[in-house]
């Protein structure tokens, strides 16, 4: 019985969450994430830093027994770092088995975004907008919706380093 | 989903109990060869195992398995039952070692899913035929008398089986009758035939009883035993058809007497059985007071109980109860941390296992390469009985097979070179194991030529591995540079060594598990390896220290000392680097608030506190704000993520204190060894 419900309720899962974006603010920019990496949205909690990282991950948190990394995104997207207070938010996502936290301003809400909706980002120059997976319309707002994958890859960095 | 798992845990089961069994006939092998010939105990108990793996190989159908196992099987067979046979013993050894290497490749195979090797089995059931052939050949001139009169007799008997009531699958208990005969005659056939096809006949089993025809050499008694072994017997007809109605009496008596006779008659058999399920149990009790459990469940109850100390020190340490008058809750959590301290021993023990068994592995090694090489090795084993945490275990085996190949390799010179400088023809090879502390230390020694101070050197400076002056380079340095990776001395490249790997793999592992290494050697007289490896990796005991905002846990077995410096005894070097004079010995201090930027109010190093660290023989102070105090930690390894942008090679892992914040454990071998003070961030 099991074994064939299975399959169907995975499907279903997805089904409901596929289109489906958490939206978060830095400043006055609204960014959507997968809702499907999104473990879970915790208060401010104190971060101890680690020697040698680059300045966007903040360091590692205490998670019920469980540490985890955290990112800054305003730092990863170059933006100035606010100061951290109890509106800030971290998002705890998850990604092929990679729990990370992710510093925002504030979370909003979970939105429906259509494909239909979705257009890519305008090319400005090779480096721009590397972040950024599509821009979605809802209503008259747009909402930067978020590669995560890249959002985590560490490989331009250590170029920047580098340089 | 559950057939899946179920059958892993039995191909696990199958995995687990042929190594052993593997491992247990390696063991045996090796101390007959010793011995010269084998002796009617170690054959009856190859016998055993060897029947064993190939049950259990034909019961998972692993077909290459258990043909092998079942062709050694008669190897033995024979030998067992012809005492007087003659055989070359260490032939002998040869091919059973390299059928149980075999039967372990095919383990790792299975292991890894991938494909088994039939050629490669086929090879072997080829050779163990050519030596029982041989063998028989040998033997034949004195059996031949006693043979070809038991190969001409040829009997023929009938057994009519009933098995119990309401045993069930009759068809199938029949089958298993079959099998077992069928190991020593393939002449049997039986009614009905179909039972493996048809579970119809499981009703006719039931009522006309299970018929078989056998053809076999083996006398009457002897099949009678066979068959009595069968599981849920009830009763049993054997008859003889060489010697029709009139010799067997007892036959006859049971076939005449009425129902109620026979019922006794089957008691009778069935307290005979309880007697005989009495003397097994007695031989089983021992194994079965030992359960085996999967490493993964120890492994979830070791975080647990590493989350359990945290937990504990989080409610008794809770900030909420500062300052209350509690007599009656700081009892009670007394008496909470002791038994918490005595369930974290026990489970820590749990995981603990004696290294004999890698010790032994071991006897195989020499024993092989003394062969090949034409050297005459012994190993002498001391105190294999220590016991170390199961993860250790699986870190030193690859190194210890690395230092004993080494040591027999380059250390222990050929037997003329031997007599020559005076020695025992045969060379030692000693594995010693002892509890020090927290620690295991293993010293791998040989008494073989020892290190060619000037041929490290030579090789050193020819790769240019050596920054220092050489003039600088203590004895120990020197010996130090033969795990630096890409050296080897030996000019050629033998089977076993000189391909330069191999000594770095023993550094890596052994620091891996966060032991350490180190070489002594007397030229001419032999070297010494020392293993030192943490008793278990999971909980440490360490200092935790503040600096500024931030925690570091230093383990306690580095730290030597802890002292207010006093001003006078701090100098600086022209580049600013600070040292102090402890006890006429000049240490670098490393201060941990510059070397990261931490911000901290403690600057001055007379209001802070120095630490003295020891790694490895070499000394340094850390200075820190001051300490926090002494705790049992549980290590918990940074994310991977983290260690994917940067190699954190100054942290060993990070650890959850009392008010559940994050302390870092700092690695003390980078601590003793990493450039001091770099005011920029390393990356």
């Amino acid at each position: 019985m099991n074994r064939t419900l299975a399959p169907e309720l995975v499907e279903m899962e997805e089904d409901t969450q596929y289109g489906r974006y958490l939206t978060f603010n830095l400043g006055t920019e609204y960014y959507g994430l997968e809702i499907k990496y999104v473990t879970e949205i915790i208060g401010m909690q104190l971060i101890t830093t680690l020697p040698g990282l680059p300045a966007y991950i903040k360091g590692i948190i205490n998670l019920r027994g469980r540490i985890i990394p955290v990112m800054d995104v305003r730092l990863r997207f170059d933006k100035e770092q606010l100061e951290y207070n109890d509106r800030i938010c971290i998002i705890v996502a998850c990604f092929d088995g990679v729990d990370i936290g992710l510093i925002v301003d504030r979370v909003s809400e979970v939105l429906t975004i259509p494909d239909a909706d979705i257009v890519p980002p305008p090319e400005i120059n090779k480096t721009s907008n590397k972040f950024i997976k599509g821009i979605g319309k809802v209503g008259n707002e747009v909402k930067l919706l978020l590669d995560y994958q890249k959002l985590i890859d560490h490989d331009d960095i250590l170029a920047i380093i580098t340089d | 989903m559950s057939e899946n798992t179920a059958n892993d845990s039995l191909v696990d089961m199958f995995i687990y109990e042929t190594s052993q069994n593997t491992e247990q006939l390696e063991q045996i092998i090796l101390n007959t060869e010793a011995a010269g010939s084998f002796a009617e105990k170690s054959i009856n108990e190859i016998f055993r195992i060897m029947h064993t793996i190939k049950g259990s190989a034909a019961m998972m159908s692993y077909v290459n398995i258990s043909t092998t196992a079942h062709r050694v099987e008669d190897l033995f067979y024979y030998i067992r039952e012809n005492p007087g046979a003659k055989y070359n013993c260490s032939d002998i050894s040869d091919l059973i070692l390299s059928c149980m290497d075999y039967i372990n490749k095919e383990i790792d195979r299975i292991r890894s899913g991938s494909e088994s090797q039939e050629n490669d089995c086929a090879l072997l059931v080829d050779r163990i035929e050519k030596t029982l052939n041989a063998t028989k050949n040998g033997a034949i001139t004195e059996e031949i008398e006693t043979k070809t009169e038991s190969a001409l007799v040829i009997n023929k008997y009938k057994a009519v089986i009933f098995f119990e009531q309401g045993c069930e699958m009759e068809n199938i208990r029949a089958y298993s009758i079959i099998l077992a005969l069928n190991e020593f005659t393939d002449k049997v056939t039986y009614e009905p035939a179909d039972i493996i096809d048809n579970d119809e006949t499981a009703k006719q089993i039931r009522t006309n009883g299970f018929i078989i025809h056998i053809e076999t050499e083996k006398t009457y008694d002897e099949l009678f035993a066979i068959l009595k072994q069968t599981t849920f017997l009830r009763d049993m007809e054997l008859t003889d058809e060489n010697k029709p109605a009139p010799a067997d009496n007892e036959q006859k008596q049971i076939q005449n007497v009425d129902p109620i006779v026979k019922v006794e008659k089957s008691d009778v058999k069935s307290e005979k059985d309880e007697d005989n399920d009495k003397s097994a149990k007695d031989y089983h009790q021992q194994p079965q007071s030992i359960i085996s459990v999967g490493v993964s469940k120890l492994d979830k109850l070791m975080d647990l109980m590493g989350e359990i100390v945290i937990a504990e020190a989080m409610v008794v340490e809770n900030p909420d109860l500062a300052g209350c008058e509690l007599t009656n809750f700081r009892k009670a959590a007394v008496h909470l941390r002791k038994i918490l301290l005595e369930m974290q021993d026990m489970v820590m023990s749990l995981r603990l296992v004696p290294l004999a068994t890698t010790f032994q592995k071991m006897h195989r090694i020499v024993r092989d390469m003394s062969k090949k090489l034409g050297k005459d090795v012994r190993l002498q084993l001391i105190g294999e009985d220590t016991d170390v945490d199961k993860n250790i275990i699986e870190h030193i085996s690859d190194p210890l097979i690395h230092l004993v190949r080494n040591s027999i390799d380059h250390g222990i010179e050929s037997m003329e070179d031997r007599i020559k400088a005076g020695k025992q023809p045969y060379g030692t090879v000693t594995l010693e194991a002892q509890n020090a502390g927290s620690d295991v230390l293993i010293f791998v020694s040989d008494d073989g030529r020892g290190l060619d101070k000037e041929k490290i050197l030579s090789k050193a400076r020819k790769n240019d591995l050596i920054h220092k002056l050489e003039t600088e380079l203590t004895e120990k340095d020197i010996y130090n540079m033969i795990y630096l990776p890409g050296f080897s001395t030996n000019e050629s490249v033998t089977e076993y060594s000189g391909r330069g790997v191999g000594m770095d793999v023993v550094m890596q592992n052994i620091t891996s598990v966060g032991g350490s290494v180190s070489v002594d050697s007397v030229e001419g007289k032999g070297m010494t390896v020392m293993l030192k490896i943490p008793l278990t990796v999971a909980i440490i005991d360490g200092m935790n220290i503040g600096v500024g905002n931030a925690r570091f846990t230093i383990p306690i077995t580095a730290i030597r000392e802890s002292f207010k410096p006093l001003k006078k005894n701090i100098f600086k070097d022209t580049s600013g680097n600070e040292f102090i004079m402890v006890r006429g010995e000049c240490l670098a201090i490393m201060r941990l608030h510059s070397q990261w930027d931490i911000e901290t109010k403690v600057t001055e190093l007379d209001d802070g506190i120095l630490i003295i660290i020891e790694q490895d023989d070499r000394k340094r102070c850390i200075f820190a704000d001051a300490l926090i105090g002494r705790q049992q930690v549980v290590v918990k390894t940074l994310p991977q993520y983290l260690k994917g942008i940067k190699n954190l090679e100054c942290l060993s892992g990070c650890t959850l204190l009392g008010d559940g914040s994050i302390s870092q454990i700092l690695d003390t071998r980078w601590l003793v060894n990493a450039d001091i003070n770099t005011k920029e961030i390393e990356i």
